[in-house]
């Protein structure tokens, strides 16, 4: 019996990306005839539960305090446990900063080999491949991987939830094993999460964002980014940057978009003063509506716009927010 | 602290899309008149090491695997590096796959890394400007049986000897860490970390300082044979390559005055926004 493990972090609810990781596992599972199974990090939220319970043919839950918390090399030390114990033919995981450091170590301590990024999933001829982009978004390639287990972290959105007709078992809940984890809580600690800095915990993740406002190199200065702010506050959305106005310390890195930043996909994404490079593009490609204000009717980002405007932003930002909260009241 | 920096060169990844092409046959980008450069992020990565060692003194090591010659030699990319003050440089010459899958990359960074003798910390960048696959950093740490953490953008001495501190972004923010030397990192960018500008003494001098080149039969701790590294690998494989299509028009908004057109904009917003 061939069986997709798939992991879930420590408070993962049923939101988009958890849905289409579930999603993903399930018809993986369907294409190898085999078993989806799900692993959780810390007691499973009751909302992931529900998710999982139709879907899942069982839910195995690794309850340790620092596995999945502050301790990153226990938590690939359990996984690894857990690895070697279920002998998967594919592991996946999301796009968590924690999940894409953890695959290719994983796919090594199992004698399988991973790949990051997916954006599509296949079986041909027994080998899981899988697409993603290359080349900065220029590119798409499709990777075979040649070892087994395949592990895999997704895209965040670029799978397809469940659909409600998918239903097929109730899940068991098992445990771990006991003797499994003992080897991971023999082993030293060694790297230990001493404190973790978030951004505000009202504001929501950028990915969930219906409409972002973006602002580019091109404000010249950090503080274009309040105007932004103020923009996008009224639109009911949030605030996002290139990576040149990120390194150029005008805004905090949590807010770059693009290949090494945030993958977002809003309904609306408005990019001021960006010039739409390929490793821009390739973190708004889920974007419904691009738009855009430059000076140059030649940035690349118009080719991926559905209207823009050719102008100066400090002549166009103080009238289009004066104009929208009239339009709005 | 012994500090190895790994280095990768790539095709310049600002070439605009529309310049873009593929060589087919051999699955990756033409490089057609593009320039070769060394990964942003493994400048990155340079320069937080060029600011540990000049904070608590040390070496650092530029190495790199990479042709012997040709439009894709290593030498500019450590001559670079030393022009930016790296102590010394390194090169195992691929003369097989040009572009092998990143666990043979890892396996040679390993057994140079070895024959490089005492190591503190390892440097490499989170990923490659070309194919993204950021997988090199963890794949090496495996390698060396190290305990590895990736998208540092800070490094600062320990509360412990043989320690450091260290700050890592997250989905979320950051996180401060604790861990023990050795150790291997990946490196994101950060606006402490923009490379430094080689001064043009530096840049002179560096082009006569000595780099330790090897083969791969020179490699004596090398896992597995250097036939299976020539291949490109068995960890994974290209299996196609294309360039996606995609179709927009983008309807520039009018009118007579700034005015006008502004408002046109705002109603285009409010439909997207109402609609959605
Ligand atoms: C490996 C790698 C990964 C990368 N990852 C990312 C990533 O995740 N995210 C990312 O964003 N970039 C990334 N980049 C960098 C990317 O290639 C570009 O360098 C970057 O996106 C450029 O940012 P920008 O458009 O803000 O700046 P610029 O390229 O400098 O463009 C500024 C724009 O502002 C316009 N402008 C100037 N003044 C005005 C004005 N007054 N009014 C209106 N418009 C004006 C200009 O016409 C221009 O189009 C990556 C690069 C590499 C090599
Ligand atoms: N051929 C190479 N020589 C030296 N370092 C490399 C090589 N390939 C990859 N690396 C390192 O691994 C990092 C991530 O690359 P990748 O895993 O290919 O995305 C790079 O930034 C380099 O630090």
């Amino acid at each position: 019996m061939k069986r997709v493990l798939a992991i879930f972090p420590r408070g993962a609810t049923d939101d988009r990306a958890t849905r289409g990781l579930v999603g993903a596992a399930w018809r993986l599972a369907q294409s190898l005839e085999g078993s989806f199974e799900a692993v959780s990090l810390g007691q499973p939220t009751a909302a992931l539960m529900g998710l999982l319970a139709p879907l899942a043919d069982s839910l195995l839950t690794v309850d340790l305090p620092e596995v999945g918390h502050d301790q990153p090399e226990r938590t690939l030390a359990a996984l690894t446990a857990i690895g070697r114990s279920r002998q998967p033919a594919a592991i996946l995981l999301g796009n968590e900063t924690a999940s894409q450091e953890m695959a290719p170590r994983l796919a090594h301590r199992l004698g399988g080999s991973a790949v990051g990024d997916a954006t599509t999933l296949e079986v041909v001829d027994q080998q899981i491949r899988a697409q993603r982009s290359v080349y900065g978004g220029k590119a798409v390639a499709t990777i075979g991987l040649r070892r087994s287990p395949a592990v895999v972290w997704l895209r965040a959105r670029a799978f397809a939830p469940p659909d409600p007709s998918e239903e097929s078992r109730t899940s068991q809940p098992v445990s771990v094993e006991a003797g499994l984890l003992q080897p991971v809580l023999d082993a030293p600690p060694t790297v230990r999460i001493r404190e973790r800095i978030e951004e505000a915990a009202t504001e929501a993740r950028l990915e969930d964002a219906r409409v972002i406002v973006a602002g580019g190199r091109g404000l010249g200065g950090p503080e274009p980014f309040a105007e932004l702010q103020s923009l996008s506050t009224l639109l009911g959305g949030q605030t996002a940057a290139s990576r040149a106005a990120c390194d150029s310390g005008w805004c905090p890195p949590t807010w770059q978009v693009g290949q090494t930043g945030r993958k977002v996909a809003p309904s609306l994404y408005l990019a001021v003063a960006i010039r739409g490079a390929s490793q821009h593009m390739a973190g708004i490609s889920e974007a419904r509506v691009i738009a855009a204000i430059n000076l140059d009717p030649e940035a690349p980002i118009f080719r991926h716009c559905r209207f823009g405007i050719v102008e100066d932003y400090r002549k166009v930002l103080p009238l289009l927010q004066r104009r929208l909260a009239e339009k709005m009241a | 602290m012994n500090i190895v920096v790994c280095l990768k060169q790539i095709l310049d990844p600002e070439i605009p899309a529309r310049d873009f092409r593929l060589d087919g046959e051999h699955k990756e980008a033409h490089s057609g008149g593009a320039a070769w450069v060394t990964n942003i992020f493994c400048e990155n990565a340079l320069e937080t090491a060029l600011q540990v060692r000049d904070r608590q003194g040390g070496r650092i090591t530029v190495l790199i695997y990479a042709p012997g010659e040709g439009s894709e030699s290593g030498e500019p990319a450590l001559r670079k590096a030393l022009a930016m003050k790296a102590d010394a440089a390194a090169w195992v010459v691929n003369d097989g796959h040009r572009h092998p899958d990143p666990l043979a990359v890892a396996q040679v960074l390993a057994a140079a890394i070895r024959q490089l003798g005492e190591v503190d910390l390892v440097l490499l960048g989170r990923e490659s400007g070309d194919w993204g696959v950021g997988q090199t950093g963890g794949l090496l740490a495996e390698e060396l049986g190290l305990p590895g953490l990736s998208f540092v953008d800070r490094i600062e001495p320990g509360e412990a000897p043989g320690a450091v501190r260290l700050r890592r972004q997250t989905d979320r923010g950051w996180e401060r860490v604790e861990a023990p030397l050795p150790l291997v990192l990946t490196i994101t960018n950060d606006d402490q970390n923009l490379p430094r500008i080689p001064k043009t003494r530096d840049i002179m001098l560096s082009s006569r300082q000595p780099i330790q080149r090897w083969t791969l039969e020179e490699l004596t701790s090398l896992p597995v044979s250097p036939a299976e590294i020539r291949s490109g690998g068995s960890y994974y494989e290209v299996v196609d390559l294309a360039i996606p299509t995609r179709e927009v028009v983008c309807q520039m908004v009018t009118g007579e005055t700034l005015e006008e057109k502004v408002d046109h904009l705002a109603e285009r917003i409010l439909e997207v926004v109402r609609s959605s």
